[in-house]
């Protein structure tokens, strides 16, 4: 019974931990890490939702051997990612650079949080001035009953 | 001032609704269908030809380098046998060919022995049969599935890239014209 546990276990560990799975060497732990963060920062080209990592397409593996190629010729991050984008556009960053082109899809999230603040600020300062003016224009029925609740209150206490 | 207010959220609403739509609209219009994927404009166009030295596909036949592909305007189309769609498309490149196009062919992570089979059996429309058996120059050119075809004029600069099954419709409205104003261009 422990067995069969344990061998389910392994199974869901073993898929939960790759999707793809080559059998690349690295010279180092160090090397290996960044290959998966390479692979899970690219963007499958092909499958357009998923990372290198995940994805096993054709063209996701020739590229997770390119960039384990790369590795090998000690190429740096930088120099890798720049590799693929040349060849695949700017489309195969998860996290696309900072371009002229890329500029609203950096920067619209913070002028929608302005615009949205601006519109909020607006609406409350109108409703605060609506809310003072009407305190301020009462018309002469309503000051006389003002005056008589307070005086009728005054004389309760 | 209030009613104008309250219409904003709905204003904004209508204007991306139409965008998206507009969007989706003319992407399946261009593709051919909604499930064909998205377009990814490719980083290459204006960029000179990759550079390559890889083998015929033809038995025994010369090595090919870039440097071959230059001398007139020309398409390149990546293909392969375990592509289906490429067999759709092979009609059309036959006819091309026929009609005095210039057409190289790049044969895509394939067998070659299984391409030299297709090429006997179907016609070989190619000028030059390039075996690109491991996907390296693939991954230069970005080509991310066949067929894919490029156009690239008589210095060897890519000029457009046009992803998917060559029709009649996208030769007469995509390819042929940019084609013919290549040829037009070459002629002093």
């Amino acid at each position: 019974m422990i067995r069969l546990w344990l061998g389910m276990f392994l199974l869901l560990a073993t898929s939960l931990a790759y999707a793809a799975i080559d059998t690349y060497e690295f010279e180092s732990e160090a090397q290996r890490q960044r290959f998966y963060e390479l692979s899970g920062e690219l963007r499958c080209p092909k499958c357009q939702n998923q990372n290198i990592a995940d994805s096993n397409a054709p063209i996701a593996t020739d590229m997770r051997r390119e960039v384990h190629r790369l590795l090998q010729e000690g190429q740096s991050d930088e120099d890798i990612v720049q590799f693929m984008v040349s060849r695949y556009g700017e489309f195969v960053r998860y996290r696309p650079g900072l371009t002229a082109q890329t500029m609203v899809l950096w920067f619209a999230p913070l002028v929608f949080l302005l615009i949205g603040l601006a519109i909020l600020l607006v609406l409350v300062r109108r409703r605060r001035t609506a809310a003072i003016s009407q305190d301020r224009h009462l018309s002469d029925d309503e000051q006389q009953r003002l005056r008589d609740l307070l005086e009728e209150k005054g004389s309760n206490d | 001032m209030r009613k104008v207010l309250l219409l904003i959220p709905l204003t904004i609403f209508l204007v991306l609704a139409g965008f998206f739509l507009h969007t989706l609209w003319s992407k399946s219009q261009e593709e051919g269908g909604p499930s064909a994927s998205i377009e990814i404009p490719s980083p290459l166009i204006g960029k000179p030809f990759p550079a390559f030295s890889l083998p015929s596909v033809e038995e025994g036949g010369p090595i090919v380098t870039e440097a071959d592909l230059k001398g007139k305007p020309a398409l390149v189309n990546v293909w392969a046998t375990w592509c289906v769609a490429c067999r759709a498309e092979h009609p059309v490149l036959n006819r091309l060919a026929e009609q005095g196009v210039v057409i190289h062919g790049v044969n895509y992570k394939d067998d070659t022995e299984a391409a030299r089979n297709w090429l006997r059996d179907f016609h070989d429309p190619y000028q030059l049969d390039v075996a690109d058996v491991d996907g390296r120059l693939g991954i230069d050119l970005g080509v991310y599935g066949a067929p894919e075809t490029y156009l690239i004029d008589a210095q060897g600069v890519i000029r457009y890239k046009f992803i998917g099954v060559i029709d009649d419709r996208v030769w007469e409205t995509r390819l042929g014209p940019r084609y013919q104003a290549l040829l037009d261009g070459e002629q002093p």
